[in-house]
């Protein structure tokens, strides 16, 4: 039972990342229907650049953090605006595949930057130290992450219910025509929802770099963060978190109980099982094309 | 310029001399091609035809389907295993197990098509990556197939004639080629491939008017997958070791990279793409060692990036190509041909 709870609490403190590129993702697919497979690398360079600006600049790790962060969000408007706005006529193909363009253009030049060396970022709270709740451990790293992917679901969702440009956004995503009319400056909407998924990446990236940093560090959060996307149904917030829990959480008891070897597979199994059952994800209405 | 005016006039293989003529040259050409060239050319020509029957068969799936799959390295792989084991547990010979591995890659592509027949955009797109990644993963740990350490590729005879030279596989790569090329063009023009490009167009209007979408969406993914498992079987006989490490994620994209850049939902543009593609992709692997850029890139990777990661400029390089393409000719190599064709049929005007 204390194996269960354990494992349970491990996977949820690992599903708190999942969520963190889930949200990302979710925000740019409603702005742009666009599966973002650039969300990875988004987060990627702004943490290499923390990592720059701590040894090679010899800033504190709070500045260096800032620093990020705020890069990650010119980051994020930047893509949208030099590349992705530019699409002619864009499908969904089109679209999939200039993310996945770009995505190979950071990963290629953060790794021609870095290496393949592991490094370790440095950080306030060490990764091997751990705290007990009742009977089960929890590492403070992996507390952190979990309370900081709340904080940050509650401040979108305070975002999107209270604030001006969050109503925007909201309006931007049901109906761009209409919000257009209304005065809404859609491109501009669009523009800042892709530098808010990009500082929300780098945050999950910032808490994911102590245990393990190295160019291709990003690549399975995006992915389990896009399964988890999809099994929300890709245009649900709360989906998208629920579902990375529900990845996180089978991800540790199938690890736990089953098979060791194939934990880094299993997500994509429970995909394809919710997709056959409701093939819009969870919490997403089934989408059906008008003729 | 190109108005076909009869059915027959557009299912014919040929549609002019000039077309038969050109088609003569390049048999000859192909023919003649490892006597002229040397030893590493010959190579890299079977690399070559390889990403061909690969990403011709991608396009039939992604180009004229309209489905997408980041999965073909699967398939691939599946095609590169199954033919090793096949010849060397079950002591086939090679066409037989080829063909064979071909079938079981599309048996797996028939079992991708079913979920595929629910869904479309980005649930299909990481549908078929997880598909891509958990064949790999279970191939990886399979004892039998070898798991991490690889298979060796066992020796290769047909009908007594060993092929154990670049040279003399060359010959059964190219013919093979010419007869998955010939036979996707072809299938394009039937029943099949309009009912493709029906689905592809607006799948609920096909249905409507009477294509089998359960039918012809699987058809789409096994055939593609068929290429793919033929193409991967060559590869292990290419290379002569295989390991689970080969047939990452990445390569899927390089495929889809191959068939965007030549141009989606043609023949011809695929090919061009994946003879450009692959001739970069040898090229890159050993970067340094072109003339002038390479000294270049030698020296602005020792003073501001790296000289371990300077392979990762491939990456750059092949995202680089994607993005242009797709923001400013969307077909492609072909694209650019039409283009420059209509140019100078309509010259002055």
């Amino acid at each position: 039972m204390i194996d269960f709870l354990q494992m349970i609490i491990s996977g949820i403190a690992v599903g708190s990342s999942y969520a963190l590129m889930a949200l990302g993702m979710v925000l740019i697919y409603k702005a742009s229907e666009v599966p973002n497979f650039v969300q990875g690398e988004m987060a990627l360079l702004p943490v290499f650049m923390a990592y720059m600006l701590i040894y090679s600049y010899g800033q504190s790790v709070f500045a260096a953090f800032f620093g990020a962060l705020a890069f990650a969000m010119l980051l994020g408007c930047f893509i949208e605006f030099a590349v992705v706005r530019r699409a002619k006529n864009p499908n969904i193909l089109g679209l999939i595949i200039i993310t996945i363009g770009l995505e190979m253009v950071l990963l290629g030049f953060v790794s021609w930057k870095f290496g393949a060396d592991q490094r370790v970022m440095p950080f306030p709270i060490s990764s091997y130290s751990s705290i007990m709740i009742g009977d089960v451990y929890i590492s403070t790293l992996d507390l952190l992450t979990l309370v900081t992917a709340l904080v940050i679901m509650t401040c979108l969702f305070l975002f999107f219910r209270f604030s001006k440009l969050g109503v925007a956004m909201k309006a931007t995503q049901q109906n761009e025509t209409a919000a257009r009319l209304m005065g809404i400056r859609t491109h501009r909407v669009k523009m800042i929802s892709w530098g808010i998924s990009a500082t929300v990446g780098t945050v999950a990236g910032l808490l994911l770099a102590p245990v393990f940093m190295e160019p291709y560090m990003m690549w399975s959060p995006m992915l389990k963060g896009f399964a988890a996307a999809v099994i929300g149904g890709m245009t649900s917030l709360p989906g998208a978190v629920f579902g990375a829990y529900i990845v996180g959480i089978v991800e540790h008891l199938f690890g736990g109980y089953i098979s060791m070897e194939y934990k880094a597979v299993v997500a994509f199994a429970v995909i394809v099982i919710v997709l056959c059952v409701r093939p819009s994800g969870l919490f997403a209405r089934h989408y059906v094309k008008k003729v | 310029m190109d108005m076909k005016r009869s059915y027959y006039e557009d299912i014919r293989l040929f549609s002019s001399g000039v077309t038969i003529f050109w088609f003569i040259l390049l048999m000859s050409f192909l023919l003649f091609y490892p006597l002229v060239f040397k030893n590493y050319y010959v190579y890299m020509a079977n690399y070559v035809a390889i990403n061909i029957i690969v990403v011709v068969g991608l396009n039939l799936l992604v180009g004229y389907t309209g489905q997408i799959s980041l999965g073909h390295a699967g398939f691939y792989a599946i095609g590169a295993y199954a033919t090793i084991s096949l010849m060397t547990l079950a002591h086939f010979p090679f066409l037989l197990a080829l063909v064979c591995a071909g079938l079981i890659a599309a048996a797996f592509g028939f079992l991708l098509g079913l979920p595929a027949l629910r869904l479309e955009g980005p649930y299909l797109a990481i549908a078929t990556l997880g598909f891509g990644l958990t064949i790999t993963t279970i191939i990886g740990r399979i004892e039998m197939l070898g798991g991490r350490q690889g298979l060796h590729a066992p020796d290769l005879l047909i009908m007594g004639f060993p092929l154990d030279t670049d040279r003399r596989f060359y010959y059964l790569v190219m013919l093979i080629t010419v007869l998955l090329v010939l036979f996707a063009r072809n299938i394009t023009k039937t029943k099949v491939g309009r009912a493709f490009i029906a689905i592809r167009d607006a799948h609920i209007a096909a249905e409507t008017m009477g294509v089998n979408l359960l039918l012809y969406k699987t058809l789409a993914f096994a055939l593609s997958a068929f290429y793919a498992g033929v193409a991967g079987g060559l590869y292990a006989f290419v290379l002569r070791f295989i390991e689970p490490e080969l047939f990452s994620m990445f390569l899927s994209v390089f495929f889809l990279t191959m068939a965007v850049a030549g141009g989606l939902g043609s023949v011809m543009g695929p090919i061009a793409g994946a003879i450009v593609l692959s001739f970069l992709d040898l090229q890159l692997r050993n970067i340094l060692s072109i003339p002038y850029i390479g000294d270049w890139l030698r020296q602005l990777s020792t003073s501001y990036f790296s000289l371990t990661g300077v392979s990762n400029i491939q990456f750059i390089v092949f995202g680089t190509i994607l993005i242009l393409i797709m923001l400013f000719e969307p077909m492609g190599l072909y694209g650019l041909w039409i283009r420059a064709k209509k140019y100078w049929k309509t010259w002055p005007f």
